[in-house]
C-alpha cells in the first residue's frame, strides 16, 4: 500500500486521539446542542425517488421528533446537484444565515463544490457527535475521504455504496464476471447491455469502473487530471466503449436515464444486465415485486468501484443544532441497523460491527439480507473513487464522442 | 331652450338631438302626459332604440346627444340608470333565468320600503294574480309561454314603481291575438298608475292601439 | 349617462393583472440575461463577456440541439393544426364532432408529464402493445431491441407533444368558431355546391385562423421549449436545448450556472426565430391559400377524405385512453413482467403507500392551486366587471395579447432570473411565491375561459335589473355572476389545473421547500418503482378532473329546476 493510501487513515488516527483528549468538553456541548435544537426544524434535502427510502428517512424523523423534540422536513429533491445550486443561489443573493436547506444527502463532486465554495458548516463538527466513535474509520477509509476529498469533518457519513450487478438467473446462467466477459457477452447478445448515460451519476461510476480497471497506472486516479496526459490515460477507457456501443441496447443510440431505469429495464426482459450502488437493491426490488425472484448479484472479480454517502450542513442553515441532532441520530446502531435491513432499505453500514456493545451487534446479527443480497465475503475488494476532477473530465470527454452523434 | 317653469308632471323630452358620428338620428320636442302614449315609428337603423337608450341612460359614448329629460318636474339627463325611475321593456320578456318567476318580480319591488318577507311574498303574489299568473311563483320562467313570460316581465316592472314606461316593441315577439291582449294590458296598466309611456315600434298596429300622439323618425 | 369611475379605480385591475403577468417575466428575463453576459458575483463573475455563450456554443453536438428544439417544435405545431383544422372541416356540426368534442376537453386536464409516462409505457419495445401481441403474434418472448422512445430525431417525442396540443388547439378553435360568421358562411359555401372540406378550408378557415393565431403561437413557444416531455420520450445524444440548459443549472459546477444563463437566453431567441419562422410559412399558405379560393373547384366528393380525417383523431383518442389504462393498471400492479399482457397479481399496497405523506403533499398542492385558482377568478372578473361599467371600447386586443405573455416566453428564460429576484427579497419557498408565480400562468387561461361567456351574455338583462333601480355591485351579485356560474366553475378548474400542471415554477420558485403532486411525480419518475410513479401520476389528474367534474356537477344542482341554463352549454 502506497503512503498516500495511507495518509487518511494516519490523519483519522490522529484526530480521534485529538478527540478523545476532548471528550468531557465534548459531552458538555451535546447537551447544549440537543437543548438548542428541541424545538427546531430540520429542512432535509434528499434524492426522493427511491419510496423505501422516503420511508426510511419518515421513520427518522418521527423517532427524532419523539426523543429530540426535532422536526424533521424531507425535502425530496430529483437531483441533489438541484440543492448545490439553491445553496450557490442563496450565496448569490447574499443570504448568509437563515437558508433553505439545513442538512443535505451528498457526497462525491457535489460536496467538492459546496466545500470548495466554502458554502458549508465549519469544518470538524462530524467528529464532535457522541456515535462518531463507532464509526469504522480503519475498515472503511473512505468515511473521511470522499472521492478522495478530505472531509474534514463537514459531512457525516450515512452509508456505503458499492458497485454491484444484477441479472436474471432465469435468463443466464453464468454472469459474465469482468469486463472483457461482459463485451464478450454484448457482442453475442446485442441490445442487451448497457449502462446509463453519462453524466447520469451511475453511468459515470460505470465510466470509472473501466477507467480504474484499464488504465496504465492507477495511481494517477488519486491527484487531480494532468490535462496533458488526458487524452492518453483515457484512451484504453473509449477504445472499450467504442468496441461494446454497436453492441448495447440501442445501439448506443440512447441510453437509460439512470440505474432505476435500468433495473426497469430488466424487469422489463429489455436487458440481461444492471447495476446498482447499494447491495442489498435486488433483494429489496424483489420484495417489492418491482423484480422478479429469479434476479441474482454478482460483483467483477478484481473488485468494484465503493464510496460513502454523507450528510452535509451547509454554511447559512437555520438549524444547525437541529442538523446535528438528526446526522447523530442517522449514524446510531439503532438507525444504521435498521438502514442495513432489505426489507427497509438495504444500506450497508459505516459503522464498526464489533465495536458495538453486544445488544447493537445483536441488531445486525439478526438482519435477513435476502436472497439476492451477497453477503459481506462475497462482494469482493473496493476499488477507491478516482479524484473528482476525473469525473468531470471524462463525462466532459464522453459527451463530446457519444453526446452529440 | 327649455320650458320654465317645466312640466311638474309627465315625461318631457326636452329638445333631444341625438347625432352618429355626422348623421343626425333623432330630434325630438315632446311632452308625453301621465296615462298617456307617444309612439315613435321608424324603420331599423333609425335611431328609435338609440332614443330609448339615452332616455333610461344607456347611450353609449359613440353616440352624441343634447337636451333634457324631465321627469314630473325632475330632471334626469344626467342621473344614473338606476336612479331615472323610467322602467324598460324590450322585445323579449328578459326574466332572469337563473331566479324563479316569483324572485324575478322580487327583485323588481322596491327594497327600501320596510316590508318583511312575507309582505314582499304577498306583493308579488298578488301581482301574479292580477295578470291571471296565479300560482306561478316557485315556477321556472323557461317553463312559461311567450305571453306568460311578457306579463311576468310587465308586473316585475311595475312592482319597481317606475315614473314612465319605455317600450321597445314589446309585443313583435308574440302572435297577432296574444299582441292584442297584452298591448290593452300594459296600457290599462299605465293608464291606471298614471304612467306616461314612450312607445318605440314599427308596427302601425301597435301605433294605432296605443291611440296618443305619433312621430316618425 | 352611466357614471364613469375615476380614471385610477378604472386602471387598477388592469394595472394589478399586468404587473403580475409582465412583471415576473420582465424582471426575470433581466434575472437572465445579467448572468448570461457573466456577471454573477457571487460566483466571482463581474465582468460583461460573452464567454457565458462561448461556453454554450462549445458544446457537444448544441447544433443538433438547437436543430432538435426547432424541428419538433415547429414539426408538432404544424401537425397538430393541421389535425385540428381537417378533423374540424369534415366533421363541424356532426355527431361525430359533437362526441370527439367531449373525450378530448378531458384530455386537456391531463398533464404533460403524466401523459408522457403513460406513452412511454404504451408503444416502448416491451410496451402494452408489444405485450399484447406477443409471443402469439409477433413470436417474441423478450422485447425487441427497437429505438422507438428516445429516437435521434425525436419523432417519438413530436407524437408526444402532437398528443398534448391537439386536444388544447381544438378547445380553441371551438371558441373560436362562434365568434365568427363561419357557421353561416358554410351553408353558403355548401348551397353553392362546395364540399363540406373545401368549404371549411376557404370559407372559414381564413375567418378562424387570426383567432387561434395566439393560442397556436403558445404551442410553438412551448414545444421549442419543452423539458418533462423532452426527458420521457426525447433524444438524449445530443437531447433538445430545453433538457440541456436544466442539466447546467442543475449540475454541480458551478461555473455551469453563467453557461445555463445564456443557454435560455438562447432559447428564448430559439422560440423566437421559431414564431418567424411560423409568421413566414403563414404567409406563403395565405399566398397559396389566395389563388386556391379564386379556382372555383368545388371538391364536393371528399368523404373518403373526412374519413382520413378522423383517423389521426380517432388514434390520438386511443393512445391517450390506453395511457391512461396503463398508469391505471401500473399503479395497482404487484409484478408484471413481460410478455404478459396483464399483471401477475394486483394490490392495493402502493395507493396505500400514499398515507400519511402524499396526504400532506395534496394539501400542499391545494394550498397553492386553490388560492391562485381564485384570485384568478376574482382579478378577471374585476376586470370584466369594469370593461362592462365603462362601455365597449377598444379594450380586448391588447390586453388579450399581453396575456399571452407568459405562454410565449419559454419558461426557463425567465424562471432563472425570476428565483434569485425571490431569494433577494426572501420570499423563496413560501406559499405566496409559488402561488404568485402560478398566477403568472394562471391568469391567461382563466381569461381566455371567462372572457367568451362574459361578453356574450345579453346586455338586455343587466339594463332592465338597471331600470328596475338594481345598483351596479347588485347586478353584479345577483344577475351576471349567478348566470355565470358555469363558466366561472370551469374558469376556476382550468386555473386550477394549470396551477396544479406547473412543474418548473414549483421546482424553482419553490426552492424545493414547497413540494407539490407534480413534483413529487416528476422526481419519481426518476426512480425504481413505475408503481409508485404510476400513482402520482394518477393523482396528478385526478385532481384536475374532479376541478372538472365538481364544475359541471355544482351548475348542474344549482340549476335543476332552471331549463334555460340547463341547457345551456
Amino acid at each position: 500500500m502506497s503512503l498516500k493510501r495511507l495518509m487518511p487513515i494516519a490523519a483519522a488516527l490522529a484526530l480521534t486521539a485529538s478527540m478523545a483528549q476532548a471528550q468531557s468538553a465534548r459531552d458538555a456541548s451535546w447537551d447544549d446542542i440537543t437543548a438548542a435544537a428541541r424545538g427546531q426544524t430540520v429542512y432535509f434535502h434528499a434524492w426522493g425517488g427511491e419510496p423505501r427510502i422516503n420511508a426510511y428517512i419518515d421513520w427518522a424523523a418521527g423517532e427524532v421528533k419523539d426523543r429530540y423534540g426535532v422536526t424533521v422536513k424531507h425535502v425530496k429533491v430529483a437531483d441533489t446537484a438541484g440543492t448545490v445550486t439553491q445553496i450557490v443561489a442563496e450565496k448569490t443573493a447574499g443570504r448568509t444565515t437563515g437558508g433553505a436547506v439545513d442538512l443535505v444527502w451528498i457526497n462525491g463532486e457535489n460536496f467538492n463544490t459546496l466545500k470548495s465554495q466554502g458554502l458549508l458548516a465549519d469544518p470538524g463538527w462530524a467528529q464532535t457527535l457522541p456515535n462518531w466513535k463507532y464509526v469504522d474509520v480503519e475498515g472503511k477509509p473512505t468515511v473521511l475521504s470522499d472521492f478522495t476529498v478530505p472531509t474534514d469533518g463537514q459531512e457525516s457519513p450515512w452509508g456505503m455504496a458499492k458497485l454491484v450487478f444484477m441479472y436474471d438467473s432465469a435468463r443466464l446462467a453464468e454472469p459474465p464476471r469482468s469486463l472483457d466477459a461482459l463485451a464478450a457477452y454484448a457482442a453475442e447478445h446485442p441490445g442487451r447491455v448497457t449502462y446509463p448515460q453519462p453524466p447520469n451519476f451511475y453511468g459515470s461510476t460505470f465510466l470509472k469502473q473501466i477507467l480504474i480497471s484499464k488504465i496504465d497506472d492507477r495511481s494517477k486516479l488519486e491527484k487531480p487530471v494532468d490535462p496533458d496526459r488526458f487524452q492518453q490515460d483515457v484512451a484504453p477507457l473509449f477504445a472499450y466503449l467504442d468496441k461494446i456501443h454497436p453492441d448495447l441496447w440501442r445501439k448506443a443510440e440512447a441510453f437509460p436515464a439512470n440505474a432505476a431505469e435500468m433495473r426497469r429495464l430488466l424487469a422489463d426482459g429489455e436487458l440481461d444486465i444492471a447495476f446498482t450502488f447499494n447491495p442489498g437493491d435486488a433483494s429489496s426490488a424483489i420484495a417489492n415485486g418491482e423484480l422478479p425472484d429469479t434476479v441474482r448479484s454478482f460483483v467483477l472479480t478484481g473488485g468494484t468501484i465503493g464510496n460513502t454517502h454523507f450528510v452535509a450542513i451547509p454554511f447559512n442553515s437555520s438549524a444547525k443544532e437541529g442538523a446535528k441532532v438528526l446526522a447523530n441520530f442517522l449514524l446510531s446502531p439503532e438507525a444504521q441497523a435498521r438502514k442495513q435491513d432489505p426489507a427497509v432499505w438495504g444500506d450497508p453500514t459505516v459503522l464498526k460491527i464489533s465495536s458495538l456493545p453486544e445488544n447493537d451487534r445483536a441488531r445486525f446479527e439478526a438482519i435477513d439480507l435476502g436472497i439476492a443480497t451477497l453477503g459481506p465475503d462475497e462482494l469482493g475488494p473496493t476499488l477507491p473513487e478516482p479524484h473528482p476532477s476525473w469525473v468531470a473530465a471524462i463525462e466532459k470527454a464522453w459527451a463530446a464522442r457519444y453526446g452529440g452523434s | 331652450m327649455a320650458d320654465f317653469p317645466p312640466p311638474a308632471s309627465g315625461l318631457k323630452l326636452d329638445h333631444v338631438e341625438i347625432d352618429l358620428e355626422t348623421r343626425r338620428l333623432v330630434t325630438l320636442d315632446r311632452l308625453v302626459p301621465p296615462g298617456e302614449v307617444l309612439t315613435v315609428m321608424g324603420d331599423s337603423g333609425s335611431g328609435k332604440s338609440s332614443l330609448l337608450d339615452f332616455v333610461a341612460g344607456f347611450l353609449a359614448p359613440a353616440f352624441r346627444a343634447r337636451g333634457r329629460i324631465w321627469l314630473d318636474g325632475v330632471e334626469i339627463t344626467s342621473l344614473p340608470p338606476q336612479e331615472r325611475k323610467v322602467g324598460l321593456m324590450f322585445q323579449a320578456p328578459l326574466l332572469f333565468p337563473h331566479m324563479s318567476v316569483g324572485e324575478n318580480l322580487l327583485f323588481g319591488l322596491d327594497r327600501s320600503k320596510d316590508q318583511d318577507r312575507g309582505q314582499r311574498r304577498t306583493l308579488a303574489e298578488d301581482a301574479l294574480r292580477d295578470v291571471g299568473l296565479a300560482g306561478f311563483f316557485d315556477r321556472d320562467p323557461a317553463t312559461l309561454s311567450g305571453g306568460q313570460q311578457t306579463r311576468v316581465a310587465l308586473m316585475r316592472l311595475l312592482l319597481a314603481e317606475p315614473g314612465a314606461l319605455l317600450l321597445d316593441e314589446p309585443f313583435s315577439s308574440l302572435d297577432q291575438t296574444r299582441r292584442a291582449d297584452l298591448r290593452n294590458l300594459v296600457f290599462s296598466k299605465a293608464r291606471e298608475k298614471g304612467l306616461p309611456i314612450l312607445l318605440v315600434t314599427h308596427d302601425p298596429d301597435d301605433a294605432e292601439a296605443a291611440g296618443g300622439a305619433m312621430v316618425r323618425l | 349617462m352611466t357614471r364613469q369611475p375615476a380614471l385610477l379605480q378604472r386602471a387598477l385591475p388592469t394595472a394589478v393583472i399586468l404587473l403580475l403577468i409582465a412583471g415576473p417575466v420582465c424582471l426575470g428575463l433581466a434575472g437572465t440575461l445579467l448572468p448570461a453576459f457573466g456577471y454573477l458575483p457571487a460566483l466571482g463573475g463581474s465582468v460583461l463577456s460573452l464567454d457565458p455563450f462561448r461556453a454554450v456554443l462549445s458544446e457537444p453536438g448544441i447544433g443538433l440541439s438547437l436543430a432538435l428544439s426547432l424541428g419538433t417544435g415547429l414539426a408538432a405545431t404544424a401537425i397538430s393544426l393541421a389535425i385540428v383544422a381537417l378533423f374540424t372541416a369534415a366533421w363541424f356540426e356532426t355527431r361525430v364532432f359533437k362526441a370527439m368534442t367531449r373525450f378530448l376537453s378531458p384530455l386537456l386536464s391531463v398533464p404533460h408529464a403524466a401523459a408522457a409516462i403513460g406513452l412511454a409505457f404504451v408503444i416502448a419495445p416491451s410496451g402494452l402493445i408489444v405485450r399484447l401481441l406477443s409471443p402469439w403474434a409477433t413470436g417474441f418472448d423478450r422485447p425487441p431491441d427497437l429505438l422507438i422512445i428516445h429516437d435521434p430525431l425525436g419523432l417519438t417525442m413530436t407524437a408526444g407533444l402532437i398528443a398534448k396540443e391537439v386536444p388544447f388547439l381544438f378547445l380553441m378553435t371551438l371558441a373560436a368558431l362562434p365568434q365568427t360568421e363561419a357557421r353561416r358562411h358554410l351553408r353558403i359555401a355548401a348551397n353553392l355546391g362546395y364540399g363540406r372540406m373545401a368549404g371549411f378550408f376557404k370559407v372559414a378557415l381564413p375567418q378562424i385562423y387570426p383567432q387561434i393565431r395566439l393560442p397556436v403561437l403558445a404551442v410553438l413557444a412551448y414545444s421549442t421549449s419543452v423539458v418533462d416531455v423532452a426527458r420521457i420520450l426525447g433524444p438524449t445524444t445530443p437531447a433538445p436545448l430545453a433538457p440541456r440548459i436544466i442539466d447546467w443549472m442543475a449540475d454541480a459546477d458551478p461555473a455551469l450556472r453563467l453557461q445555463a444563463s445564456a443557454g435560455a437566453v438562447l432559447q428564448l431567441l430559439l422560440s423566437v426565430g421559431a414564431i418567424l419562422i411560423w409568421r413566414f410559412g403563414e404567409i406563403l399558405c395565405s399566398r397559396i391559400a389566395r389563388s386556391g379560393r379564386s379556382s372555383g373547384r368545388r371538391y364536393s366528393r371528399d368523404a373518403a377524405m373526412r374519413q382520413m380525417a378522423a383517423v389521426p383523431v380517432g388514434l390520438l383518442i386511443a393512445a391517450m385512453v390506453a395511457a391512461l389504462a396503463a398508469l391505471a393498471l401500473w399503479s395497482l400492479t404487484a409484478g408484471w413482467w413481460f410478455p404478459q399482457a396483464f399483471p401477475t397479481a394486483l394490490t392495493l399496497r402502493h395507493w396505500a403507500g400514499l398515507f400519511p405523506g402524499g396526504s400532506h403533499l395534496v394539501g400542499d398542492t391545494l394550498l397553492i392551486a386553490l388560492p391562485a385558482a381564485v384570485v384568478a377568478i376574482a382579478l378577471i372578473v374585476w376586470q370584466l366587471e369594469l370593461w362592462t361599467r365603462t362601455g365597449p371600447r377598444r379594450r380586448h386586443a391588447a390586453f388579450r395579447n399581453l396575456m399571452f405573455l407568459p405562454l410565449l416566453v419559454p419558461q426557463i428564460s425567465f424562471l432563472f432570473g425570476l428565483q434569485v429576484l425571490f431569494l433577494v427579497a426572501g420570499w423563496d419557498g413560501t406559499y405566496v411565491a409559488v402561488a404568485l408565480t402560478h398566477l403568472v400562468f394562471v391568469l391567461p387561461y382563466v381569461f381566455l375561459a371567462l372572457s367568451d361567456p362574459w361578453d356574450h351574455l345579453d346586455p338586455r338583462l343587466a339594463k332592465v335589473a338597471a331600470t328596475l333601480g338594481a345598483s351596479q355591485n347588485r347586478i353584479l351579485w345577483s344577475i351576471r355572476l349567478p348566470m355565470l356560474l358555469r363558466p366561472l366553475m370551469v374558469a376556476a378548474a382550468i386555473g386550477f389545473a394549470v396551477s396544479i400542471g406547473q412543474y418548473l415554477p414549483t421546482l424553482m420558485i419553490g426552492a424545493g421547500r414547497i413540494a407539490t403532486i407534480t413534483t413529487e411525480s416528476v422526481a419519481l419518475a426518476s426512480g425504481g418503482s413505475r408503481s409508485v410513479a404510476a400513482v402520482y401520476a394518477m393523482l396528478q389528474l385526478m385532481l384536475p378532473l374532479l376541478g372538472f367534474v365538481l364544475a359541471s356537477v355544482v351548475p348542474a344542482i344549482a340549476f335543476r329546476h332552471r331549463l334555460a341554463l340547463r341547457l345551456q352549454r
